[in-house]
């Protein structure tokens, strides 16, 4: 299939088509509930899946080599930084749930605004440095590396 | 076509594409161009797009410098002897020193990254790769670009680069469509930092029908890092070495975390460790160099990737198919088994919908691995890309003009796949090289080098005209005939890639030929290129959807062309296991210890190649 969307828990929200990275979850005109118009061009990927709100998208294996009749679904909490996934096998002898952290910390605070960081000085701007360096290399007072801190001298190895 | 012009004027630089290089572009750019403005232009949804939009379970190059395990020149020497000596040393050493700082930050944006209880240091997968909850690791870096960028354009596909017309190669920005609206976009930019990703899908894959998106690299994964830079007239190298990888078969989950946390390990359908068998005849044919089992027991010294996929294709030629995973041992240990399933949800969701369809349970079953269809991409066991300029302090004449990560046309950039001879780069390394690409990107604004750009309302139209083509092309054939997808006058982008691929499979080594071409196979693929690349000038597009799709293949087709040109121009086999040259099927250090280097002339079509020294700045 890969993708498959139910007809009874779409409302036609949409979200699934604004995160598609294949832009293949469209919108169907006639009953405005969406569906996945190529599916040779879906990589289970799942994005589409955890952008739902209404669990309306579930997956059935690749047809070429996946039997039916097992599910992998899949519930991703932001607000709790966490995601859950159950896994049935086909012969119902596997129920698995696996839980994992998504975030250590809550979203949007901690990635700096670098237009509010003070103006890089002309010595950072003609150093190798990127932002932040070279703190945030060892975190010690290491420098960078060149090849002369590393000992190392150039070699030409050449043969044409 | 009703389709509106929407013109983004007076850019300073604008990221053609966020995926990992992207987004560190985008969020770099602003510190060092604090008054810049910085546009990002990506053709899904930045939140979820590029290879990492299901998430990643490791992040795969980290030195640790920090913690006494690594510096720069060891990264250098194994991604050295892992592409069989073929590496920009000066980009890698520099990507290298830099990457931790780039993981350390991510660590305090919240990514959770695993420690080991023991030593306080990050959990180690392996040598370089540490182990991630990453299922939020791209919305965690969009993020970053999104706070720093005046703006980003999501749904936008980006097709051709625009050239100055005020000094010869000189880039100028880029035009693209909406994939949604439709609409026209220009975007006039003093630099481009393009980081549009690897290619998938250029060869025909295992899987078939419904299933042809599971490929291991992403499927929108469209070589447009490629497309564009090649159309542009950019110098490319490396294009020859594309990549095989072994993975679980059918599903392509990852096999890194299995080999080298959870220990597993292979063997053929007897029950034997076989690797250790092939070694004294792929010694004859690489040479005590690149091959050297007894030095590699003794010491950290790999073995080269290409060389490991070399011994699995032949033990399943040789009729000792398939080979396994011994993952029955390892997944006894609940903990285990634990980290083995979240491996898979965490970046390859695929794999597990298919062990719980077959009823594989790896515990109580060793599962197939198998080799997978060739993809072409610059940041993981591979190096194709843009020849780029190295970083002062480091890089050789012939590898330096004055800006790092700047290609061979004028503010011209590339990160992550899109940079060539930089393989091990992964994840961390590809976000890495957009940050030294955007400080060198507003240092060449700085210096004035970006100044009295023209672009011309012609060169904007023309293009215009281009981009829409196959959906005129469609509108004025389409009647031609009763109904259906048969059509004497064009082939719709689905058609044109099945060509591609079943072209690039059959010539240029695919999986139906074991990876194996030659010259005669390929003088006769690069005809049939030729012919194909008239018959995309008749591509028809029923829809917007189409379009993209239209242009995803003519950006996949520059990219095969390119890859055919430099298998056809090194003229031995450098990398067995990735693709054989049947009539080269040595090593030729004497002739071939060089990168290749290639043109693509934007006017004629026509390729120039070139030798270009191979310099090793670290000694072994
Ligand atoms: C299954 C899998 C497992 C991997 N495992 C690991 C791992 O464990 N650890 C690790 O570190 N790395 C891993 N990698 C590698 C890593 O994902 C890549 O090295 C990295 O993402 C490359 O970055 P990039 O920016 O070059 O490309 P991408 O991240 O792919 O970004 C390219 C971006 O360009 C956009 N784009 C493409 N074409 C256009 C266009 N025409 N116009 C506009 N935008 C466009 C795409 O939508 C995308 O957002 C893995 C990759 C895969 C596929
Ligand atoms: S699984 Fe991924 S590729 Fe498939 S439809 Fe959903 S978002 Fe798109
Ligand atoms: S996200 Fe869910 S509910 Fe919304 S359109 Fe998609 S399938 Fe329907």
């Amino acid at each position: 299939m890969p993708t498959f969307v139910y007809m009874t828990r779409c409302d036609g929200c949409g979200q699934c088509v604004d995160i598609c990275p294949s832009d293949i979850m469209h919108m169907d005109s006639v009953v405005r509930r969406a569906y996945n118009i190529e599916p040779n061009m879906c990589w289970e990927c799942y994005s589409c899946v955890k952008a739902c709100p209404h669990n309306a998208i579930d997956v059935r294996g690749y047809a070429d080599f996946a039997p039916l009749g097992h599910s992998v679904r899949v519930q991703r909490d932001e607000e709790k930084g966490v995601i859950a996934w159950r896994i049935i096998f086909r012969n119902g002898e596997k129920d698995m749930t696996l839980l994992a952290p998504i975030t250590t910390k809550p979203w949007g605070k901690y990635i700096p605004k670098l237009a509010d960081e003070t103006e890089p000085s002309q010595e950072m701007r003609d150093s190798q440095h990127l932002f932040n360096e070279p703190k945030y290399i060892r975190l010690d007072d290491g420098g960078l590396h060149t090849l002369e801190s590393n000992g190392l001298k150039l070699k030409a190895g050449v043969y044409y | 076509m009703a389709y509106k012009t929407i013109i983004e004027d007076g850019i300073d630089i604008l990221v053609a594409g966020a995926g990992l290089g992207g987004t560190g572009a985008a969020f770099e750019s602003r510190y060092w161009g604090k008054d810049k403005k910085i546009v990002v232009a990506e053709k899904a949804n930045i939140d979820r797009s590029g290879a990492v939009a299901q998430g990643l379970y490791a992040i795969n190059c980290y030195m640790g410098t920090r913690f006494g395990e690594n510096n720069p020149e060891d990264h250098v020497r194994y991604a050295r002897i892992d592409l069989m000596g073929m590496v920009r040393e000066d980009l890698l050493f520099d990507m290298a020193r830099h990457v931790d700082s780039t993981v350390h930050q991510f660590e305090e944006w919240g990514l959770p990254l695993m420690r080991n209880p023991k030593t306080g240091a990050y959990q180690r997968e392996g040598r370089w790769q540490i182990m991630i909850h990453g299922e939020s690791y791209k919305p965690i870096v969009a993020e970053a670009a999104k706070k720093s960028a005046d703006k980003v354009f999501n749904r936008v596909c980006l097709t051709h680069l625009l050239m100055d017309e005020s000094k010869p190669n000189r880039v100028a920005g880029a035009v693209g469509f909406n994939v949604r609206t439709g609409n026209y976009h220009v975007f006039k930019s003093k630099a481009v930092i393009v980081a549009a990703g690897g290619a998938s899908n250029i060869y025909k894959p295992r899987s078939v029908g419904e299933g042809a998106g599971r490929v291991w690299y992403a499927p929108w994964s469209s070589g447009s890092a490629y497309g564009l830079l090649i159309g542009a007239g950019a110098k490319m190298t490396q294009m020859e070495n594309r990549i095989v990888l072994a993975r679980f078969k059918d599903g392509y989950g990852p096999v890194g975390a299995y080999f080298l946390h959870l220990k597993t390990y292979t063997q053929n359908c007897n029950g034997e460790e076989y690797e250790s068998n092939w070694w004294p005849q792929l010694q004859e044919m690489v040479g005590k160099e690149y091959l050297d089992p007894e030095a590699s027991s003794l010491t950290h010294r790999p073995i080269p990737t290409c060389l490991r996929n070399h011994a699995l294709i032949n033990e399943v030629n040789a009729g000792r198919g398939p080979i396994h995973m011994i993952t029955m041992e390892a997944f006894q240990d609940p903990h285990l088994e634990e980290i083995g399933w979240h491996n898979f949800l965490g970046m390859t969701v695929g794999q597990a919908v298919l062990w719980a369809a077959t009823d594989v349970d790896p515990k109580n079953e060793n599962p197939e691995l198998t080799t997978s269809e060739p993809y072409v991409m610059g940041s993981h066991a591979t190096g194709c890309g843009a020849w780029c300029s190295g970083p002062e302090d480091i890089s050789p004449p012939e590898y330096f003009w004055g800006y790092n990560r700047m290609t061979t046309v004028e503010g011209l950039f590339g990160a992550g796949d899109a940079a060539g001879g930089t393989p091990h780069a992964f994840s961390s390394g590809s976000f890495t090289e957009g940050r030294l690409a955007a400080k060198a990107a507003c240092k060449y604004i700085d210096d004035g080098k970006a100044e009295g750009i023209r672009i011309s309302d012609e060169q904007i139209e023309q293009r215009r005209a281009e981009i829409y083509k196959p959906m005129e092309h469609y509108r004025v054939y389409r009647n031609e005939i009763t109904a259906g997808s048969v059509n004497p006058n064009y082939i719709n982008p689905r058609q044109g890639l099945d060509r591609l691929q079943k072209l690039m499979d059959e010539y240029c080594g695919g999986v139906t030929v074991s990876y194996m071409t030659n010259d005669k196979l390929l003088h006769i693929g690069l005809k049939k290129m030729k012919v194909l690349e008239e018959d995309l000038e008749k591509i028809a597009a029923e829809n917007i959807h189409e379009l993209l799709r239209a242009w995803e293949l003519k950006h996949r087709h520059l990219t095969s062309e390119a890859v055919m040109q430099h298998t056809l121009f090194r003229k031995e086999t450098r990398w067995p296991g990735y693709y054989y040259r049947g009539d080269a099927m040595k090593v030729d250090d004497q002739n071939w210890h060089v990168l290749t280097v290639s043109r693509r002339d934007p006017e004629t079509g026509e390729y120039t190649m070139e030798k270009a020294p191979c310099y090793h700045l670290v000694e072994a």
